[in-house]
């Protein structure tokens, strides 16, 4: 038992520092995925600040909806690691990872982690951008360390359900679809842009049981409003659904192959 | 039929695999010797791709049994994968990682020790002639290159078994030889059991110790390549006259088009 724990830890760390790699070999995707949250902030929410038609609680509707931007910059960077997973098994790097003695547990930390990482050089590139529209978010130690901690753990449940997809579907085609039926609906149905309050009560049950909300209550606690007397039950939740579809997509894995 | 069982590292029985309606792979049996040179000979969709998964562990059988040097494929995977070394049909080094990383990476999923792993990829990377090029991202290799680097990744446990499916798939004449020539170098220096698969008949009769002529899931006939040959009732026959004169001539249902696809894929990638 012991020697399966050091072996999942040693062996995420291994594939996710690969993952790393291939990113510093070639960083032009991570500007490219910039590209769309910076739309988000720059056009969408200048211009809807304009009109203030959304209650936000006080706060400028772009210190309300940063923390959203980076939240759904975050999981749909997470969503599609299944597609990556896929193309993986079509070119033979899969079976070959398969065939080495390593816990399929590793494998699915490996891609939360480093989907993490790519979401936290999001962050990195939508603060700066948030700094330069004069949005007002606040940078302490603890809301530093709190905002990485919920986009390692968002990221690695949406990798986790994506992995699951990908096992399920098989085929590229089949995941682009789906990828674009979920992603979708899972931002518009959270607090990303509007509080839960203005929605309509069908939505608002839908929006309480996203993961997606409970990570920009997390971030905007943190980021926005202060208020942190909620950021434990929003950090557990997250720990708690990250945990389990860890160990649903450890099984599904090697699926992918049949 | 193997008497010595010491000398078995490859034990198959009544091995099958369904797919919802398609069986695959239908009640092989067959034993390998250790050090032996084996390949399945057929064409797409004869169910060598499938045996060789069920071998390493990637697809569990519907029924039968495997054992790899005295562990089951089914009951003891884990054991199983330790031994074993890999080399699948397609690409299977990352194009967006060096030469020398895409071997680090492999000798840190097989527990390749810390103190030895610098040395393990260089003394791979010297036996494949590429050390010129271990600071290269692996998509500026050619194919042959890329297969070489695959060859050196499944080498750096030590495997006992070592597995490809069509590894010369694509490949030119002189690169085939190259990568054939290393092989045979695994073979005597370390006494790797190497099991392949292909569907070339040239490729198997020239290193075979023996072959297994595999059709529609079933295996036709076995044994050395002269053995088969010499039951046709044909002067100087070719392991493709044997192939004719066991499978029948008529013409098979050449895969799926998932699989060739992925071939075609795969030789234009190979280039």
């Amino acid at each position: 038992m012991l020697k399966y724990i050091s072996q999942v830890i040693i062996k995420s760390y291994v594939m996710a520092e690969m993952e790393v790699r291939k990113l510093l070999h070639d960083p032009t995707e991570l500007i490219m995925r910039a590209v769309q949250p910076i739309l988000w902030l720059g056009i969408f929410g200048e211009a809807m600040s304009k009109i203030r038609a959304i209650p936000t609680e006080g706060f400028t509707y772009l210190q309300f909806i940063t923390p959203g931007i980076l939240t759904q910059s975050v999981t749909f960077v997470a969503v599609f690691y299944g597609l990556a997973i896929i193309w993986e098994r079509d070119i033979g790097l899969l079976p070959k990872f398969l065939v080495t003695p390593t816990p399929r547990l590793a494998f699915v930390w490996g891609k939360m982690i480093s989907a993490g990482i790519r979401g936290l050089s999001q962050a990195v590139i939508i603060f700066l951008f948030a700094i330069l529209l004069r949005v007002h978010l606040l940078f302490t130690p603890i809301s530093i360390l709190g905002t990485v901690l919920i986009i390692m753990l968002g990221a690695s449940f949406f990798t986790g359900l994506s992995t699951v997809i990908a096992a399920l579907v098989k085929t590229r085609e089949r995941f682009m679809g789906i990828g674009q039926l979920i992603t979708l609906p899972l931002f518009f149905a959270s607090n990303a842009i509007y509080p839960i309050s203005i929605m309509p009560s069908w939505l608002q049950a839908v929006a309480n049981v996203n993961p997606l909300s409970y990570m920009v209550n997390g971030l905007r606690a943190l980021l926005v409003t202060g208020d942190l007397s909620r950021l434990p039950f929003d950090i557990m939740v997250l720990l708690v659904v990250a945990l389990a579809i860890s160990i649903l997509s450890a099984y599904m894995y090697p699926k992918i192959m049949a | 039929m193997n008497k010595n069982q010491s000398d078995t590292i490859i034990t198959v029985e009544n091995l099958t695999k369904r797919f919802k309606d398609l069986t695959a792979v239908n009640s092989i049996s067959f034993n390998v010797k250790k050090g032996e040179i084996f390949a399945f000979l057929g064409p797409n969709g004869a169910g060598k791709t499938t045996t060789i998964r069920i071998l390493t562990t990637l697809l569990s059988p519907t029924s039968g049994e495997a054992v790899i040097d005295g562990q089951s494929v089914t009951h003891h995977p884990g054991e199983v994968r330790k031994v074993i070394g890999y080399v699948p049909q397609m690409i299977s080094v990352d194009g967006a990682l060096t030469a020398q990383e895409n071997l680090m990476l492999m000798a840190r999923l097989y527990d390749v020790p810390f103190r030895e792993r610098q040395e393990s990829v260089q003394r791979i990377l010297t036996f494949l002639k590429l050390e010129k090029y271990a600071n290269l991202l692996v998509k500026t290799f050619s194919g042959g290159m890329i297969r070489k680097l695959e060859v050196g990744q499944a080498m750096l446990n030590h495997p006992h078994v070592l597995f490809l499916d069509e590894p010369t798939a694509g490949l030119d004449p002189i690169a085939k030889r190259n990568v054939w020539q290393h092989l045979l170098e695994l073979r005597d220096k370390f006494g790797t059991t190497i099991l392949f698969s292909t569907h070339n008949m040239e490729e198997a009769d020239e290193v075979c110790d023996r072959v297994a002529i595999m059709s529609a899931g079933k295996i036709a006939a076995m044994g050395p390549t002269q053995d088969l040959k010499n039951k046709v009732n044909k002067e100087n026959a070719t392991l493709e006259d044997a192939f004719v004169f066991f499978t029948g001539d008529h013409l098979q249902e050449n895969g799926n088009f998932h699989e060739i696809r992925h071939l075609r894929q795969t030789m234009r990638r190979l280039g």
